[in-house]
């Protein structure tokens, strides 16, 4: 080890970090209810929990990106002011987002250096910001060239670029939320191999996540977080996955029960089709039946092409190649109404900035995708009776809890608006289905809610696409499982043929390229 | 309205926004109140600087605006134009259509009503104006397609576009005048001949100014309530404007919806100009509006959209004009007090909504 980092200012057995009691409320939810805790020099604390838990909500209140309503943090022994992310910096609290903060059209080392320096240097010294730069790289496995242009760097060289950011300016704790979410299983162990070699100097880290092989493999402690409280804290050591699952989700997890699949005839048939990217790759020449009664299950990393398959199937993508054909037919123009008007349901993967407008009415959402049908609409005027009836119905059968149709759907908690889009989806007894990360975010009730409703469509004769990146909800639920990787698909398995390893390893692209790094 | 990129940028330089729940319609009603309470008290500074008393200042307006028969009418003569103007603008963005082009607009209302109304289409009364109207909204309409296609088409930015075609479209008024439309009889004046008689809106009390224009702004104003929160096309622009991309999801035609309301918001727009010259002026000037196009920026936001706010607001803002001309004959402060309180009133609106929508925490 060559460098040696800045000597820490307290090097007694005093916590590098305390927090104590935060909460912090969003109108009537609270996202973190009295959470202290204490974080060691050279220690690795996973903090564990669901979507929606509350992980992201505290480390950006100790990064000073939120205010807490009540309660201190404490670095190196001396209170951070609230709300302030250059005290966090001084203090050298270094974070790394989920979604990366760097600037695509400057290089790795201008992203690096930027902000480190003031204002009124006129100059920047390339040279030693190159060196140090390419020490920590060396150093910490943090291999990724200073020179090269951020747009043109994979996600996970992007990741590193975070992470040499922090170092950089001489972080001694460092935050990373959900930092796997984007990596293939290689990718995952290389970081954590950088990771073992931070800590080895004195680094602290905190390592976000809701993957428990993960935390299992990487952390010292485990804090696990439910609802917004802290619900259980032990050592990696003395504890296994069951009883961190069950402080997560604070109930015994009842997988849902699947019948045989009767598979009937195919209803959605990609052949060939290639897309242009769409927030990561497109897709390259995929081929895909989608037949009746049957749930197909796509697992991969996200950025892989999923994200380009649902656009296409909800209609914002046309394909530039191949052929799409619905129940038999070439279909010609394509558009979100030529789905829908194809029995098409759709679940978007972002209810709230996809799947609903905010701003506007339950009942008003719920009659977005037929509000111009004979239903809704008379002569260029909108039914308000009709709708919310419509409303209300939707209410009722799908259990949403809200205070009225007329109430903006941006109040709604996520389950309950997952809820109405469902409602809003699965009402037409649509014969196609696209569930894409239907259940993200969603607390385990609503879980299950969404599993059994998609069982349900597939009982009655639906054909289902579940696009996730919960290999769990997709081993659950899935008759066939097809792994994409780099815009293409691998060969469909049935329910129990490959193991989450098998899987694992074509979600890395046959382990081609993952390996390597 | 402030977009949430407009915010995020003023985000963590001097305060911090966080979301709050929607405000009571109680305390909806409260934010023109508490920022027009607040424009005045800004606006009594530079009176106080003018050497005048803030208070006798502002009672000399309001009664300048409102203490007469003479001034009531007056000030409602003068809201008619913005109440065109004004709809336009809030039409427009509700759907987040960035129209500050209402000017071109409006003075493209004024060409065709010059056009057809001065003897080129020899027609009685009941069946000319609604034809000049009905041509003059769609010339303002097509106006504005432009850059709405141009928006969609090519993400070329709609405030650029439309601000810049104002200048365009009054130079080409400003070439229409000194050559084909010139008033052969005007002495040399860059103005129009006047529109025929048959082309005239009427005055609704004989020998004052307010003319039926102002009737047509009121029912206007009506139909467009009517249409954003009854018809389908005001459903679907509300949804554009709150979320282009959920619309798209759900099978809106957003570019389509955008082209409607541009056409729309245009047509409002003309027909500020054609009231103006056929309820009022009789000729196209190139004075015919002092930045009534603008203004309805000021009346639309102090709406907050509302189509019927709008009424309020224009007469509102008309007061103050009109006001201000009486107060300065004689308290001998300048009347351009009264662009300073518009635009101010615009600044504290914008606040005021932001207020409504986010809880500020300052660093």
């Amino acid at each position: 080890m060559s460098v040696t980092p800045a000597p820490i200012v307290n090097v007694t057995s005093n916590p590098v970090l305390r927090l104590s009691g935060i909460t912090k409320r969003f109108g009537r939810l609270v996202a973190n209810d009295a959470i202290s805790f204490e974080l060691k020099r050279g220690e690795v604390i996973a903090l564990l929990g669901e979507n929606g838990a509350g992980k992201t909500t505290l480390m950006n209140i100790l990064f000073g990106h939120y205010v807490a309503d009540e309660g201190t943090v404490e670095a190196f022994g001396k209170p951070l002011p609230p709300g302030d992310p250059r005290a966090a910096l001084d203090a050298g609290i270094g974070m790394v987002h989920q979604h990366f903060t760097l600037a695509d059209n400057m290089t790795v080392l201008e992203n690096i250096v930027l902000g480190t320096q003031s204002l009124w240097q006129v100059r920047l010294d390339r040279a030693a910001a190159r060196q140090r730069i390419e020490q920590l790289s060396a150093d910490f496995g943090l291999t990724v060239d200073p020179a090269a242009t951020v747009s043109t760097l994979s996600v996970g060289e992007r990741q590193r670029v975070e992470i040499l950011k922090a170092l950089y300016r001489d972080a001694h704790v460092l935050i990373l939320d959900e930092p796997t979410a984007v990596l293939t299983p290689a990718e995952t162990d290389a970081l954590f191999r950088t990771l073992r070699l931070l800590v080895a100097i004195g680094l602290s880290i905190i390592f976000i996540s809701h993957k428990l092989h993960e935390v299992m493999a990487v952390s010292d402690r485990v804090l696990v977080l439910r609802a917004g409280r802290l619900a259980g804290e032990r050592e990696t050591k003395a504890t296994d996955r069951k009883e961190l699952a069950a402080l997560m989700v604070g109930q015994e997890v009842k997988p849902a029960e699947v019948s045989p699949a009767n598979v009937g005839a195919p209803l959605l048939v990609l052949d060939r089709v290639s897309t242009a990217r769409h927030n990561g790759a497109g897709l390259d020449e995929v081929s895909l039946i989608l037949s009746a009664g049957e749930i197909t299950g796509l697992a991969g990393v996200s950025g892989n092409g999923q994200a380009a398959l649902a656009a296409l199937m909800s209609g914002t993508q046309r394909p530039t190649g191949g052929r799409l054909s619905i129940a038999g037919q070439a279909v010609g123009d394509w558009s979100p109404r030529a789905a829908l008007g194809h029995g098409i349901a759709r679940i978007p993967e972002d209810r709230h900035a996809v799947g609903t407008i905010g701003d506007m009415s339950v009942m008003e959402n719920v009659i977005a995708e037929r509000y111009g049908s004979d239903r809704f609409s008379r002569m260029g005027f909108l039914d308000w009776k009709a709708a919310r009836a419509f409303a209300e119905e939707i209410i009722a059968d799908y259990d949403v809890k809200c205070p009225s149709p007329e109430a903006r759907i941006r109040l709604l908690s996520g389950g309950n608006m997952q809820k109405l889009i469902l409602g809003r989806a699965l009402d037409p007894e649509p014969a196609v289905i696209l569930a894409s990360q239907p259940t993200r975010g969603l607390d385990v009730g609503a879980v299950a809610y969404v599993h059994r409703m998609l069982l349900a469509a597939r009982e009655r004769g639906a054909a289902v696409l579940l696009i996730s990146e919960d290999l769990e909800e997709i081993l659950a639920l899935s008759d066939r499982i097809v792994v994409m990787s780099k815009g293409r698909l691998s060969a469909p398995s049935s329910r129990g043929e490959r193991t989450i390893r098998e899987l694992g390893e074509l979600m890395a692209g046959h382990g081609g390229e993952g390996q390597a790094a | 309205m402030l977009s949430r990129s407009h915010l995020k940028s003023l985000e963590g330089i001097i305060m911090r926004l966080e979301p709050k729940p929607a405000p009571s319609l109680a305390l909806t009603l409260l934010f023109p109140v508490a920022a027009i309470v607040a424009t005045l008290l800004i606006t009594s500074l530079l009176v106080l600087a003018a050497g005048a008393s803030p208070l006798s200042v502002f009672y000399l307006v309001a009664k300048g605006a409102a203490g007469s028969q003479f001034a009531l009418l007056e000030t409602l003569t003068r809201a008619t134009p913005l109440i065109f103007t004004g709809l336009a603008v809030a039409v427009a963005f509700r759907a987040k259509l960035w129209n500050i082009g209402a000017e071109a607009q409006l003075y493209v209302g004024g060409i065709v009503t010059v056009v057809l109304g001065t003897g080129a289409l020899p027609l009685p009364s009941i069946v000319l104006i609604p034809v000049i109207m009905l041509v003059a909204m769609i010339a303002g309409g097509l106006l504005l397609l432009g850059p709405a296609a141009l928006k969609t088409r090519f993400g070329v930015d709609e405030v650029v576009t439309t601000l810049l075609l104002n200048f365009i479209v009054l130079l080409f008024v400003s070439m229409l005048l000194e050559g084909v439309l010139k008033d052969p009889m005007g002495l040399g004046w860059p103005q129009s001949q006047k529109v025929i008689a048959e082309a005239q809106l009427p005055r609704i009390i004989q020998g004052k100014r307010l003319h039926y224009g102002f009737v047509i702004a009121l029912v206007s104003a009506i139909v467009v309530w009517v249409i954003m929160k009854k018809a389908v096309l005001g459903y679907e622009m509300r949804a554009v404007g709150h979320n282009p991309e959920g619309a798209r999801f759900v099978g809106i035609p957003v570019n389509r919806v955008l082209m409607k309301t541009a056409l729309l918001s245009g047509g409002l727009a003309a027909l500020a100009g054609f009231s103006e010259v056929s309820g009022l002026k009789g000729n196209l000037t190139l004075d015919l509006s002092p930045g009534y196009g603008y203004s309805g920026i000021v009346v639309a936001m102090l709406a907050m959209l509302n189509p019927l706010g709008v009424i309020a607001s224009a007469i509102f803002v008309a007061g103050i004009f009109v006001g201000a001309d009486a107060m300065s004959r004689t308290a001998k402060v300048p009347s351009y007090i009264a662009d300073v309180m518009v635009a101010t009133s615009l600044l504290t609106m914008v606040v005021a909504i932001l207020l409504t929508r986010f809880k500020v925490r300052w660093r």
